[in-house]
């Protein structure tokens, strides 16, 4: 064997393990991880257009599994996802169109799309309670 | 374009027309990608606003509901957008983090099944409560 086999210490490059992702790194990778989520949301309307369309018990089967807690968490997740899958997506296409690349207005968006994905799961989930409680209040 | 890389001084005009790369496919994924996502951002708040109304509805309210014409042409724009923009998305993964070559291509006619299927599949499901409501 020659000295070329002989094992040089040389610094590694960072890989995911070791590696402190940026915000903008997990938010593209969120982007991919909320879209893939989705489609637990989409099987969701699926159920019910289908159970709808069959009958009347399982119309109520899939609505008494949506009302539950686990139905409603499933669906307050689904509804911050959906927001910031679309928010994130709108981002998407401003850098299309060549906008917004630079480091510092990447950075500056990633608070813009997390802040709008809160507010409007926030309004969402308010106004939901809001609705709930009027129709309470009128008893019906 | 057509020197924006090596492909451009090697292949033939024909090739250049259809403007395919090695992956036989051109910008159509991309392009049905924007379309779909421009078309679920109304659609999905639709969505949205429509479940909330509709929550607790009993079977002959939902029905009631989705029969309307507006209600029933809107959920199928829906299905068709997301369903296609979910399996272009999914084939994006799956073309990502699967390696194996026969088995990535099992997946992805899987998923394309799949999608289709259930967008089918709810499609029917509506146009049935449409046409059936109040018979």
């Amino acid at each position: 064997m020659s000295q070329t086999t002989k094992k040089v210490q040389r610094p590694l490059s960072p890989h995911l393990q070791v590696y402190k992702l940026p915000l903008t790194a997990l938010m593209s990778i969120s982007h991919r991880a909320t879209g893939a989520s989705l489609i637990i949301g989409t099987l969701l309307v699926a159920g019910f257009l289908i159970a709808a369309a069959t009958s009347e018990q399982h119309y109520n089967f899939v609505m008494t599994v949506a009302s539950s807690k686990i139905g409603l968490l499933v669906m307050f997740l689904w509804s911050f996802a959906l927001y910031f899958h679309m928010f994130n997506g709108i981002r998407h296409m401003f850098w299309d169109t060549g906008r917004f690349l630079e480091k510092g207005q990447a950075m500056r968006t990633n608070y813009i799309v997390l802040m709008c994905a809160v507010t409007a799961t926030a309004v969402t989930w308010g106004g939901r309670t809001l609705l709930a409680l009027i129709f309470t209040g009128m008893g019906g | 374009m057509s020197d924006h890389n090596n492909k451009g001084l090697y292949a033939a005009d024909l090739k250049k027309a259809k403007g395919l790369g090695s992956a036989h496919e051109g910008t159509d994924h991309w392009m049905m990608q924007k379309i779909t996502a421009i078309a679920n951002v109304p659609l999905v708040l639709w969505l949205v606003w429509s479940i909330i109304g509709l929550q607790g509805a009993t079977h002959a309210q939902f029905i009631a509901w989705q029969a309307q014409p507006a209600n029933a042409v809107l959920m199928i724009m829906l299905i068709i957008s997301v369903m296609y923009h979910a399996k272009l998305g999914a084939q994006v993964i799956t073309e990502d983090y699967i390696s194996t070559e026969w088995f990535k291509m099992m997946k992805l006619i899987g998923q394309k099944v799949f999608f289709f299927g259930l967008a089918i599949m709810c499609i029917f499901c509506v146009l049935k409560i449409a046409f059936t409501a109040g018979v």
